[in-house]
């Protein structure tokens, strides 16, 4: 008796071949261990070696896999290959709202660049020596900012995010819960820094709160509930300007925007 | 600065007019962005019921019967449903955005929805209270 087989269904755009992407089916074997990108790889190492995709890890750590399936942005490294069991087709697609260079590899410098606009590293007002030990933090401090530090830059929420998709200027769910991750650390003094970049229309006040970009975070980061802490956060220092204009945090905003 | 690049061999997809139709969770997105409307109207409708009431009684009760017609009623029985639906999903995603400590520990998402909701409660208990006792 045959093996059992699922029909994987890959959207192939060569550029040199297509104006645009067309399927492609591939049978390939239904083991119950293999996830999305076993079968990927089995189709490039067994029935067509031009097959391109982005993988690394294959744990779900290093975030290169992400594609659609079944019209899901998800992990393929941690997505089961034969889960639904209804014998329909898998259908793999690259990851939406991002220009696809070939078959399922996306173009992704759009966001790199959004990445080092949120300057998502420690900033430091001050010149501390190596001699005077470490920034110790308190459990509690830590926790603040853990969550949003779990982001494995897979670019699932840009692509669940239709903001994203209409307003490809927009800062993404990623980049902003990555600098919200920076400003809730304790040992960071950026926060007004990444303020005058992040709260223009293309950063904060760009997110409707679809909610989506936590819903397929495979990291449990939750960007949208970090955007809208920091769209309070932002209200918040816009009042104090106003209304305590000598106020400390005020006088550090005014420098920036003047620097 | 167009931060944008192009390259004629990448592929784009264009984004469909009707793209929020193709989840559930969007249709819901645009539902409450759409209910916005609602809240907008009648938040004008009552500057206008104020304004009304400076205009003295008679244009006043022109403007009482106006709201009593069949149409109005049905129209702003729709409304009403727009505003409770808007308000529930503001309610629901306020926890997202709050983030509340005492005594250093984070207060459960459940229980800021649930503060959210007794505020709710008491501000419709003292609107009641001030119709029935007027």
């Amino acid at each position: 008796m045959a093996d059992a087989t699922v029909t994987l269904e890959v959207q192939r755009y060569r550029p040199e071949r297509e104006d645009e992407p067309v399927w492609e089916r591939f049978e390939v074997p239904a083991r119950r261990e293999w996830m999305v990108l076993d079968a990927l790889n089995h189709v490039k190492d067994r029935l067509d070696g031009s097959l391109t995709f982005r993988w690394s890890c294959r744990m779900g750590v290093c975030g290169s896999c992400g594609m659609t399936v079944d019209g899901e942005p998800k992990l393929t490294c941690a997505t089961p290959l034969a889960a639904r069991g209804d014998g329909r087709p898998v259908r793999v697609e690259p990851l939406r709202g991002f220009p696809v260079i070939r078959d399922l590899v996306v173009e992704i410098r759009s966001f790199l660049g959004k990445l080092k606009r949120a300057r998502p590293w420690l900033i430091r007002d001050d010149d501390v020596p190596l001699a005077a030990g470490e920034h110790l933090q308190t459990p509690a401090e830590l926790a603040d900012y853990k969550q949003y530090s779990m982001c494995i830059n897979c670019l699932l929420c840009y692509s669940a995010c239709p903001i994203h998709h209409l307003e490809p200027d927009f800062a993404g769910p990623a980049a902003l819960a990555l600098a919200q991750r920076y400003n809730l650390d304790s040992r960071d003094r950026g926060a007004a820094e990444r303020m005058e970049e992040l709260s223009r229309h293309s950063g904060i006040w760009g997110c409707t709160f679809v909610g989506e970009c936590s819903e397929v975070c495979p990291k449990g980061v939750d960007p949208a509930g970090a955007i809208q802490r920091y769209k309070l956060a932002a209200a918040a220092d816009w009042f104090q300007s106003i209304l305590l204009p000598w106020s400390g945090q005020a006088r550090a905003k005014r420098r920036e925007v003047a620097r | 600065m167009n931060r944008r690049r192009f390259h004629p061999r990448w592929f784009r997809r264009r984004t469909p007019i009707f793209w929020w139709l193709e989840k559930g969770v969007y249709v819901h997105f645009i539902v409450r962005e759409l209910t916005s409307l609602g809240v907008a109207y009648a938040a004008l409708l009552l500057v206008v019921q104020v304004g009304v009431l400076g205009a003295g009684d008679a244009a006043h009760a022109r403007f009482t019967a106006l709201l009593a017609s069949p149409w109005a009623v049905a129209w702003h029985a729709l409304l009403l449903a727009t505003l409770v639906f808007h308000t529930l999903t503001w309610l629901h995603l306020a926890p997202k955005a709050l983030v509340v400590k005492l005594g250093g520990r984070r207060v459960p998402n459940a229980a800021i929805l649930a503060g959210h909701y007794l505020g709710w409660l008491a501000a419709s208990a003292l609107v009641v209270l001030v119709l029935v006792r007027s």
